[in-house]
């Protein structure tokens, strides 16, 4: 009886969970779906069958080259996330292994960065930008994201690290080890699947950042976010055409997700329950 | 082989060379058919400058618009030309942001640019940007549907005669509604409908002292005209309908009348994308009899701003992008009905032009119907026909576009929203020094 009972429990659970995660990747789908019709079928309602034409993927290849975009997007996302690792496992080393009393206040700083609306500093920031010569630069770009993303990194890592036994360290320690060796040959490779977790979700964030990668950009450093604006129009129906250029946008981190969903799972639920 | 060597290096030595010369212009644009049709047109342009290399940004124009005003006020140089409406041109240009056009050339013709599209564009007799289309907003209808309701649409109806077609036109049981309008919340899209509309009922924003008018009897009549016929005649959820949802609506044969801007004209009657292509006809603006019709006036142009450091090369192209050539060559490439309506007269009095666009003539009435420098039936001291040329008004704009918008969902009633606008625009205009 109690056996039918869990059962049944899990069976409730599997469908809800297929019922909330359609219901979220619903609009991502029906984009996709869309993007295989012609701009006549898009405007006519609600249809989960398209026709099937490749036509507003051509005029979106020949309207602007979707390459220069792409390789823009993968540089700045893996160039930010290195970046950010590079800052934020130290970071997260010193928070974990000799937290001080003001640690917690630290991490609730830095987290408290994300509370605010990022329009409120955006003339200060273009401004700097502007000074330093870094408008429309890669370089200046990675450096914006990896700021952004920062906080988020380094609380990921502190909760990891916490995972790890102090006294492995300390045996290290104890071995000889350098401060560097320590890090380097004892904590990191134990921590490789937070910290890849970490790396993926940090690459899909800046991959989708929208706001900054389209206001500090014009040509040179424009990624896949100012490729998809760029088929927004508040005069004429381009439906199919943006379905299309939304999709080319997300179809190589959907994929990259796609393949690496346990790590992600893992990573994101990881400290979740302490 | 030394010989085929030599000539090779100096292929690249001269293609070197080249490179080091050329310059390299950057054009902020919105993505809209015109536009997007220049780009593919460049290669005219680039032939005939070989020294000037043209590079593109495309964004949605509430984008674009943030991201040109950040560049321009804090003069981050990334921009060399920019596409800019009737809107912006004469507030930047008070604030010395673009520079006068003055060098567009002998064969230019600044005299063809229509008078009431240069008039939005120009600061104290100096033009400050050029036409790359022109707008004005006008009814367009369904033939079919007129001659069914036993009725005949003059070519300037009153509002009247269009509230007595909207009820015969409506039809809830085919799902044709009688007339579709904007109301979607925002400056540019009810509120650029509404106060378009309002000067045909001799309403105004301000008075001549910038006091609110809100409160007035114009402006209640005008909003309880709108909100009656757009609930009686007009879709469901028609709150939320801005330019491309009606567009949408009025291609799937789902309404009567729509009134609004005369460049849906070319994708109304385009077979490829309308069920109705051929039933659509074109009226003028309603008017109510004052003087002044309801249709506004629209410019997307072509502006150089004041931190550039290549004006001489942005101006060369904005003086191509604009010219009597340009329309010549999409003509030749694309066909008259292609060519960007509403910037020049020479275009109308075109008689290939006239066969190839049937909207040509309704569209050069309503651009000369409408005066952005005395727009009202009262006199106002600002400039603009559906918005005021004041930086405040994008804000202010929009937050009176909100009330409205719940006026016509019914969260509201109509004097409510009134008397809120008329708070709001109070406050908004004695923080901004208006009202002493």
């Amino acid at each position: 009886m109690a056996r039918s009972v869990t059962t049944r429990h899990k069976t409730i659970a599997t469908v809800a969970a297929w019922i909330v995660a359609l219901l979220i990747f619903f609009p991502i789908l029906y984009t996709i779906i869309t993007s295989f019709k012609s701009e006549q079928e898009a405007i006519q309602g609600f249809n989960l069958i398209p026709s099937g034409t490749f036509e507003s993927y051509a005029e979106v290849q020949a309207q602007s080259g979707y390459f220069k975009f792409f390789l823009n997007s993968v540089i700045l996302s893996v160039g930010s996330t290195i970046l950010a690792l590079l800052v934020a496992i130290p970071a997260a080393w010193s928070m974990a292994f000799s937290p001080t009393k003001r640690t917690k206040d630290i991490l609730m700083w830095m987290l408290s960065t994300k509370m605010m609306p990022a329009v409120a500093v955006l003339f200060p920031i273009y401004l700097i930008f502007r000074d330093l010569d870094l408008l429309d630069s890669r370089i200046g770009l990675m450096v914006m994201l990896m700021l952004i993303n920062l906080p988020i990194v380094v609380w990921m890592l502190y909760t990891y690290f916490r995972e790890i036994p102090g006294e492995i360290l300390e045996a290290a320690r104890m071995d000889g080890a350098s401060l560097w060796n320590e890090i380097i040959h004892v904590l990191t490779p134990m921590a490789v699947p937070g910290i890849a977790s970490t790396m993926l979700l940090n690459i899909i964030l800046a991959w989708n950042e929208a706001f900054w990668t389209i206001r500090l950009t014009t040509t040179d450093a424009a990624p896949l976010t100012a490729f998809i604006s760029s088929f927004s129009s508040p005069q004429g129906l381009f439906w199919a055409k943006l379905s299309a250029a939304s999709t080319l946008a997300i179809a190589p981190i959907l994929i990259m997700g796609w393949f690496s969903q346990k790590q992600l799972v893992r990573g994101l639920t990881f400290g979740a329950v302490k | 082989m030394k010989l085929r060597t030599l000539i090779l290096g100096l292929c690249s030595a001269s293609a070197l060379a080249f490179a080091a010369h050329a310059e390299s212009i950057t054009i902020a644009t919105v993505n809209n058919g015109d536009m997007v049709r220049m780009q593919k047109l460049t290669d005219d342009f680039t032939k005939a400058n070989p020294d000037i290399q043209l590079n593109w940004v495309t964004l949605e124009e509430n984008v674009l618009r943030e991201r040109v005003t950040t560049d321009i006020a804090t003069k981050g140089g990334q921009y060399d030309v920019m596409t800019i409406g009737t809107y912006e041109v004469p507030i930047w240009a008070k604030q010395s942001w673009l520079l006068p056009l003055e060098k567009l050339g002998a064969d230019y013709d600044v005299k063809d640019i229509i008078p009431a599209i240069a008039g939005g564009l120009s600061v104290d007799g100096k033009l400050y940007a050029a036409p790359f289309y022109g707008e004005s907003s006008f009814v367009m209808y369904r033939k079919d549907l007129m001659e069914k309701a036993g009725l005949k649409m003059p070519d300037a109806p009153t509002w009247d005669f269009i509230r007595q077609a909207a009820d015969k036109m409506t039809d809830r049981a085919n799902g044709v509604n009688g007339i579709c309008l904007r109301g979607k919340a925002g400056w540019g899209e009810n509120m650029a409908f509404l106060t378009a509309m309002s000067n045909s009922f001799g309403a105004r924003w301000f008075d001549m002292d910038w006091k609110p008018q809100f409160d007035q009897p114009e402006w209640k009549k005008t909003l309880q005209f709108y909100v009656d016929m757009m609930k009686a005649d007009g879709p469901e959820g028609a709150s939320s309908n801005g330019f491309n949802e009606n567009l949408a609506l009025f291609q799937q044969g789902k309404c009567g009348m729509w009134i609004d801007a005369t460049v849906a004209a070319s994708f109304v009657s385009d077979p490829k994308n309308s069920t109705v292509a051929d039933k659509v006809g074109y009226a003028l603006a309603p008017d109510n009899g004052l003087g002044k019709r309801g249709n506004w006036l629209w410019a997307w142009s072509l502006a150089i701003p004041a931190g550039t450091t290549k004006a001489d090369a942005a101006e060369k192209f904005v003086s191509w992008a604009t010219s009597k050539h340009y329309a010549e060559l999409v003509a030749s490439k694309e066909g008259w009905a292609n060519v960007p309506p509403g910037t020049r007269s020479s275009l109308y009095a075109n008689p290939e032009y006239q066969k190839a666009a049937p909207f040509a003539k309704m569209t050069l009435d309503s651009i000369n119907a409408a005066d952005p420098t005395h727009p009202t039936v009262k006199p106002v001291p600002y400039v603009g026909v559906q918005f005021v040329a004041i930086p405040e008004f994008q804000g202010l704009g929009t937050t009176v576009g909100q009330l409205f918008s719940a006026a016509l969902a019914g969260q509201s009633s109509v004097d409510d929203a009134l008397k809120q606008a008329q708070d709001a625009a109070t406050a908004t205009m004695t923080e901004g020094g208006y009202i002493k």
